[in-house]
């Protein structure tokens, strides 16, 4: 017994630690794999240790709602707005963007490589009655999706069994498409990054309604005053500083770059 | 076949290379889980040799109960407990969510019940084996729960070893309060999620050997620390 | 240790399962000395009797009066089963436990232990595990656990029951000792033989009553009714 004691002490015993930050970011932010980047540098420029709380914008936004994390990272314009405007963040300020691509059967059966937009490309999927998997989960992914479908005047309610909407992550959303050899539309960034791709391929980019823009937002310390406030404006400064534009533009996946910085020097 | 293969090669990689994330993540695993058992033990068993023992009006009903929350399902217990540890929620104050204190509790909740039922069934065999000398020798409530302890052991231990399975492969509910925070809350079944999330099933499934190895190790080190395999004499 | 002046009366015990009545009503002086042996055919409630007496049997209605606080009386009494229970430790251990309630000091009890060892031939089995014994060794590990308090009072239920002949004679002679040194022992039996050998006087319960009860002489060689002169003879009484 008092062996078990002394391993369970050897256990509990945890090394002191920097200040830290609770960050909620989206999936597709820490699928890229910049995170895996940024993080150290902004721990050795300024000491600050950024806990990832990696969850979809849905998710994200109620935790900063709820005053469980001290500022989000997402890329959900209108819903970042609204959360703003409710005073749940102090502001909002755009750090960078990357793309959405639309992925598919490298076959390419409903022909969508050469189509004019990025709604024409859903059409032509809903057309074909081609199976689409959707994340379903409120995420700003999600969103963007829904968003697409309405350019298109299309209602995904409407739709039958081809449109799968599975409630899950980016990653988890691309292995149920790989299996199913189904279209879905996902973030540049999580698709370079997946392992699993299968008969999968990139069929659709470029058209500008499929900008991803990433924003910050610190949870409003007057609403919770547990919120960590000088860290979150520490790291404002940091992820706005020219440090940050030269580490995000240069991120490549496979000779790709992925992330163009646009924050601007003042708020 | 291939996957599984590769997996095995990661999982030989991760240990014999020490890997330091590895090593991180599966001590946080332990840490955890074992604070879990500890604390779900000390409530569990006790009060399952109780219920053995003690008549009471209520009894059928509070062991129905028991055995109801066995099997609850760990994502509801992970919701209800993110939900009262948040800062809305009202132990919120306390800023426990998204740490390993939070884990605990939920792991906690989820296999004090599993402890405290198998404890209960082997507990009420022992009990009907000895209720008429303890009876007898007019021994005291604490007396007899003490004897009973102390004489079903082992059947005490597998009903620990039962709970610490569960509280290391679990996953739902430590995603949810602990948010799978690399360095801080990270454990390695939420990592296998992350790395399955990602597409990569090598490195998931290697993840899933350690685990495997894990618990098996746990057990044989219990089993060995309590010598119940030279005292098995009964 | 002993206590020269316990004894019990039952006044109008009845002990009912169920709704139907198993036991009684009772009326009973047990006298202060000696060994009892409770005879009877199958279900004549024997051991309902002796748990009724030792008070861990509920009673209905009735009283049960040690002479005696009755806290005292249950501390300075035992009680044997037909199957012995062993704890799931070593001989040393169960010998030791009743003791160890009593929150005796460590060197008497290891004093006593082995004092009682070595009367049941057990002094090199100490560190055996007791369930691993065979019956009669069980019965009789149970026995000294029994008399390692020097209880004034020790019930038996059939505890020669199931054991071979060499087990059951080392048993009655630790009883015979038990009761030579003070213990009252009150026993139930379907060996007659054992009864004969043993019982100073003798209860005969019919049916949950008191049929018939004397002095054991006078009992086996005389006996009143006819139920209990048929008993003694072997056929069945119902």
């Amino acid at each position: 017994m008092i062996r078990i004691l002394a391993i369970f002490c050897i256990l509990f015993s945890t090394s002191l630690r920097a200040e830290t930050i609770k960050l909620a970011v989206t999936t597709s932010f820490h699928n890229s794999g910049l995170s895996d980047i940024l993080l150290p540098e902004i721990l050795a420029d300024t000491g600050l240790e950024v806990q990832l709380l990696v969850v979809g914008t849905g998710q994200a936004l109620r935790l900063g709602e709820a005053g469980d994390v001290d500022a989000i990272l997402v890329h959900s314009k209108q819903a970042e707005v609204d959360f703003v405007a409710n005073g749940f963040g102090t502001h909002r300020r755009e750090i960078m963007y990357n793309d959405f691509v639309i992925i598919g059967p490298a076959s390419d059966p409903s022909n969508i490589q050469n189509a004019q937009s990025a709604d024409a490309a859903l059409s032509q999927i809903a057309s074909h009655k081609a199976a689409f998997v959707s994340r379903g989960d409120q995420s700003g992914t999600h969103k963007k999706e829904l968003g697409l479908w309405q350019t298109a005047n299309l209602d995904p309610e409407a739709f039958g069994g081809w449109y799968r909407s599975v409630g899950s992550g980016m990653g988890a959303s691309l292995n149920i498409a790989s299996s199913m050899n189904a279209h879905i539309l996902s973030d540049r960034a999580s698709w370079l990054n997946f392992g699993n791709k299968g008969a999968l391929g990139l069929l659709f980019s470029g058209d500008p309604q499929l900008a991803n823009q990433y924003a910050y937002i610190p949870v409003n310390p007057e609403r919770h005053r547990h919120v960590n406030s000088s860290a979150t404006i520490i790291l404002e400064k940091w992820l706005t500083s020219r440090a940050a534009e030269l580490l995000i533009n240069g991120y490549e996946i496979g000779g790709q770059p992925l992330f163009v910085f646009n924050a601007s020097p003042t708020r | 076949m291939n996957e599984i293969w590769a997996g095995l090669q990661a999982a030989l990689f991760l240990v014999f290379t020490l890997d330091k994330d590895l090593v991180e993540i599966t001590l946080r695993s332990l840490q955890v889980s074992l604070s879990a058992l500890v604390i779900a033990s000390a409530i569990a068993l006790p009060f399952g040799t109780w219920l053995a023992i003690r008549r009471f009006r209520y009894r059928r009903a509070t062991i129905a109960a028991l055995n109801a929350l066995m099997g609850l399902p760990p994502v509801v217990v992970g919701l209800i407990v993110y939900l009262l540890l948040s800062r809305s929620g009202p132990f919120g104050v306390l800023g426990l969510l998204f740490s390993p204190t939070a884990m605990i509790i939920a792991q906690v909740i989820i296999i004090a019940p599993l402890i405290a039922s198998i404890t209960h069934q082997a507990m009420r065999e022992l009990w009907a084996e000895y209720h008429d000398l303890l009876i007898s020798l007019n021994t005291t409530k604490r007396q007899r729960i003490f004897t009973l302890i102390r004489d079903g052991k082992r059947a005490l231990l597998t009903a620990a070893l039962a709970g610490f399975g569960r509280a290391i492969g679990e996953v739902g509910a430590i995603m949810i309060v602990g948010g799978n925070i690399d360095h801080a809350t990270r454990v390695l079944t939420t990592a296998i999620a992350l790395e399955t999330g990602k597409g990569d099933f090598a490195l998931a499934l290697g993840l899933g050997f350690v685990l495997i190895a894990l618990a098996m190790l746990v057990n044989f080190a219990i089993h060995a620390l309590s010598r119940t395999e030279r005292e098995g004499t009964w | 240790m002993v206590n020269p002046t316990m004894s019990a009366n039952l006044s109008q015990v009845i002990v009912k399962r169920r709704g139907s009545v198993i036991l009684g009503p009772i009326e009973l002086t047990l006298a202060r000395q000696g060994i009892t042996i409770v005879l009877g055919p199958n279900g004549a409630g024997k051991t309902t009797l002796l748990k009724v007496l030792h008070g861990v049997e509920r009673i209905s209605s009735g009283s049960v009066d040690w002479s005696v606080p009755d806290e005292l009386a249950r501390q300075s009494q035992a009680f044997i089963f037909q199957k012995p229970t062993m704890l799931r430790r070593s001989v040393r251990e169960n010998l030791a436990y009743p003791l160890q309630l009593l929150d005796y000091k460590k060197a008497e009890i290891a004093e006593r232990v082995a004092l009682w060892a070595h009367r049941i031939d057990l002094g090199d089995m100490l560190d055996r595990s007791a369930p691993r014994l065979s019956g009669g060794e069980q019965q009789k590990l149970a026995l000294a656990r029994a008399l390692i308090r020097d209880p004034d009072v020790l019930f038996l239920d059939e505890p020669c029951a199931n054991l071979d002949a060499r087990s059951t004679r080392e048993i009655e002679k630790l009883l015979v000792d038990a009761q030579s040194s003070g213990t009252r022992i009150i026993m139930t039996t379907h060996n007659i033989g054992q009864a004969r050998r043993l019982a100073n006087d003798v209860l005969f319960l019919l049916n949950g009553k008191l049929h018939e009860q004397g002095a054991a002489m006078t009992f086996f060689k005389e006996p009143k009714t006819p139920e209990a002169k048929s008993f003694l003879e072997g056929d069945i009484v119902e």
